[in-house]
């Protein structure tokens, strides 16, 4: 190195190792963003034109792009809202377990690996639980639930004998979805100023109201920011929902518990995909267009939810 | 001592003759509000119940219904030319193997220099904000979608109906390359700044300072971190199913030729099942219990790891 810094007093330069270095380093976040790129080129080249495609070059014999979009993105949003209805409860209340009412940071731990392991359960796994295990436990339930609510929507019409409904599939996915949740309320239950919490206690408040009155406010953006993190992902599920879920193509329908199922985009994909061929694939390139839209939506808002809390 | 004596209000105050337990009697909530408390006591516990059952059932299934099938076929054999009982999974576990390897080949060092530029030389700079932004964008990418853009890509370069285990590692890439900016970006701000200002001050080019301080500081969080991006994307299915596709015979070839994994292996025991419907429901269940035990081994070692690295660290 002796010589090239000799010789480089009057205009400071970086030695070539370190200019090769930096130039990779930078390449490489050159690169990442280059990936994305390349994603949404890909996706639009090949996916584009089948939304202007005709009868006869889509998957499941329809006429256009839209008959298949709609109902499949009424049933994605359908499934994740039931998911994020399922998950919510369970996973704020799951988070104050483990931080305010935790009786020692021991079993904040022991909890929050609870969460890291069942978010870290595989989807197929989750898939054949809730066929197998989920599903016949629920025949029953829905049974009942059409015999005493059926004049609601939800419950009207021949109950399904299988119990692979869209009510099952939410709760697998809400099931996938909550620790995730679980995780964003945790951190900011734990963000929490002690002293407000300390100043609740001292004028008389009861755990609850400690929690009502101090912890929820001050977390509000950072649940909700969870929420459209979970919903996010609950959107973009797949293998869970394509083996629980047993789907009528082209159906929107708010039923709960009927054989008769709207299908989610991702579902749709997965197990259209492996018979498809040419101009079908690229419809389903589109659906996942959509779906890829959708998602970012949410989790466009979620972010711009989450950074107001910051701010605020 | 005297110290206490000093803070305390001199002689017989008031307070002296007040009984707390009265206060605190007349203090204590009514009924309503205690009944509250105890009943919103009550659904958090519930909630940890919700949350327990879920994970003991899907634990205890697999299980209960996987372990009949553990045994030594499963680890040696593939399901080539198996219709009934019998049969293994070695083929989709060598899959697996292979494709999360390349998977990791490619996003571990991506990443890794992505976060080092994101850190450590770009700052503000325009090209740093492009790539955060991309790493949001691609953090919300479902899987099934990363999977159709693999897709896309090598049936441009290799013509439609192309499979390969190659075509999922890229897929799984997008999926493990933004968990892998995100973590060791997070890490690597943690370096104190005053140990890279030392480095720089001996006159160390930037690079050594990285290679030299940087790394070796940050080390235990940056495995942990690929660790648990590695355990991220081991389960997904997906991708998989439509770019890698599944075949009973063993692959060895990342490039050519559709590779069977764990996950794809479980979903399609369960999607085409043959005559003996118990024995590929008792493979799929197996195959679900060595998926779970990999992925629990990667998140025990993602969490071991660290504190392991520094022990070994200080005997040195």
């Amino acid at each position: 190195m002796g010589p090239t810094s000799a010789s480089a007093v009057g205009t400071p330069r970086a030695p070539l190792s370190e200019r090769v270095f930096a130039g990779s380093m930078r390449g490489a976040a050159g690169g990442v963003a280059l990936i994305l790129a390349g994603v949404l080129t890909f996706l639009a080249v090949r996916g584009g034109p089948a939304m202007f495609a005709q009868e006869g070059e889509l998957p499941a014999h329809a006429t256009n792009f839209l008959q298949l979009a709609g109902p499949a993105a009424f049933g994605s949003l359908w499934v994740a809202v039931i998911a994020l209805v399922v998950a919510s409860l369970p996973a704020i209340g799951v988070a104050l377990a483990a931080t305010i009412y935790a009786p020692s940071p021991k079993f904040g731990r022991f909890l929050a690996a609870v969460l890291d392991l069942l978010a870290a359960v595989p989807s197929v796994v989750f898939g054949l639980w809730g066929l197998m295990i989920l599903a016949p436990l629920m025949v029953p339930i829905y049974g009942w639930l059409h015999r005493n609510l059926g004049w609601l929507p939800f419950f009207s019409g021949e109950p399904s004998v299988t119990g692979r409904t869209v009510l099952t599939a939410g709760l697998v996915v809400g099931v996938m979805i909550l620790p995730i949740m679980a995780a964003m309320c945790r951190e900011s239950f734990a963000l929490t100023p002690p002293a407000l919490m300390e100043a609740a206690v001292a004028l008389g408040a009861t755990r609850w109201e400690m929690v009502r009155y101090a912890v929820l406010p001050t977390a509000r953006s950072g649940i909700v920011a969870g929420g459209m993190l979970a919903l996010g992902r609950a959107l973009g599920e797949t293998m869970a929902v394509a083996m629980v879920l047993s789907w009528t193509p082209y159906l929107v329908s708010v039923n709960l518990v009927s054989s008769g199922n709207p299908v989610t985009i991702a579902a749709f994909i997965a197990s259209t995909f492996p018979e498809s061929t040419g101009s079908q694939v690229g419809a389903l390139i589109g659906l996942g267009l959509v779906l890829f839209g959708i998602s970012l939506l949410v989790s466009i808002a979620g972010r711009r939810i989450a950074r107001q809390g910051v701010t605020r | 001592m005297s110290q206490t004596t000093m803070v305390r209000p001199a002689g017989g105050t008031a307070s002296d003759k007040i009984d707390p337990a009265a206060v605190l009697a007349a203090s204590r909530p009514n009924l309503r509000r205690r009944l509250t408390n105890q009943i919103t006591l009550g659904v958090v516990i519930l909630a940890v119940v919700m949350t327990a059952v879920p994970l003991v059932s899907v634990i205890w299934a697999s299980v209960e219904r996987g372990s009949a099938r553990l045994d030594v076929a499963l680890f040696t054999n593939s399901m080539r030319g198996v219709v009934g009982q019998g049969g293994g999974l070695l083929h989709a576990l060598m899959g697996t193997l292979l494709v999360t390897g390349a998977t990791a080949l490619i996003a571990i060092p991506l990443g890794l220099s992505a976060a080092i530029y994101l850190t450590e030389y770009g700052g503000t700079s325009k090209l740093a904000g492009l790539t955060r932004r991309a790493v949001d964008i691609m953090v919300s990418i479902p899987s099934i979608v990363a999977g159709l853009a693999a897709y896309a890509l090598f049936s441009l370069l290799f013509g439609p109906g192309t499979r390969s285990g190659l075509a999922g590692a890229a897929a799984l890439a997008m999926i493990m390359i933004p968990v892998v900016v995100r973590s060791s970006e997070e890490v690597l701000r943690l370096v104190p700044a005053d140990l890279r200002e030392a480095g720089l001050a001996l006159g160390a080019p930037r690079w050594r300072v990285i290679r030299r301080i940087v790394l070796p500081t940050a080390l235990p969080g940056l495995t942990s971190g690929a660790v648990l991006g590695v355990a991220r994307i081991i389960g997904e299915t997906a991708p998989l199913l439509l770019v890698a596709g599944f075949t009973d015979a063993m692959n060895y070839n990342l490039a050519e030729g559709r590779m069977a994994t764990l996950p794809v292996f479980i979903y399609t025991q369960w999607s085409s099942k043959g005559l003996d419907t118990a024995a590929y429901d008792q493979r799929a269940w197996a195959g679900a219990l060595v998926l779970m035990a990999v992925v629990v081994v990667l998140q025990l070692g993602a969490r071991a790891l660290p504190t392991q690295i520094a022990k070994i660290r200080r005997n040195r």
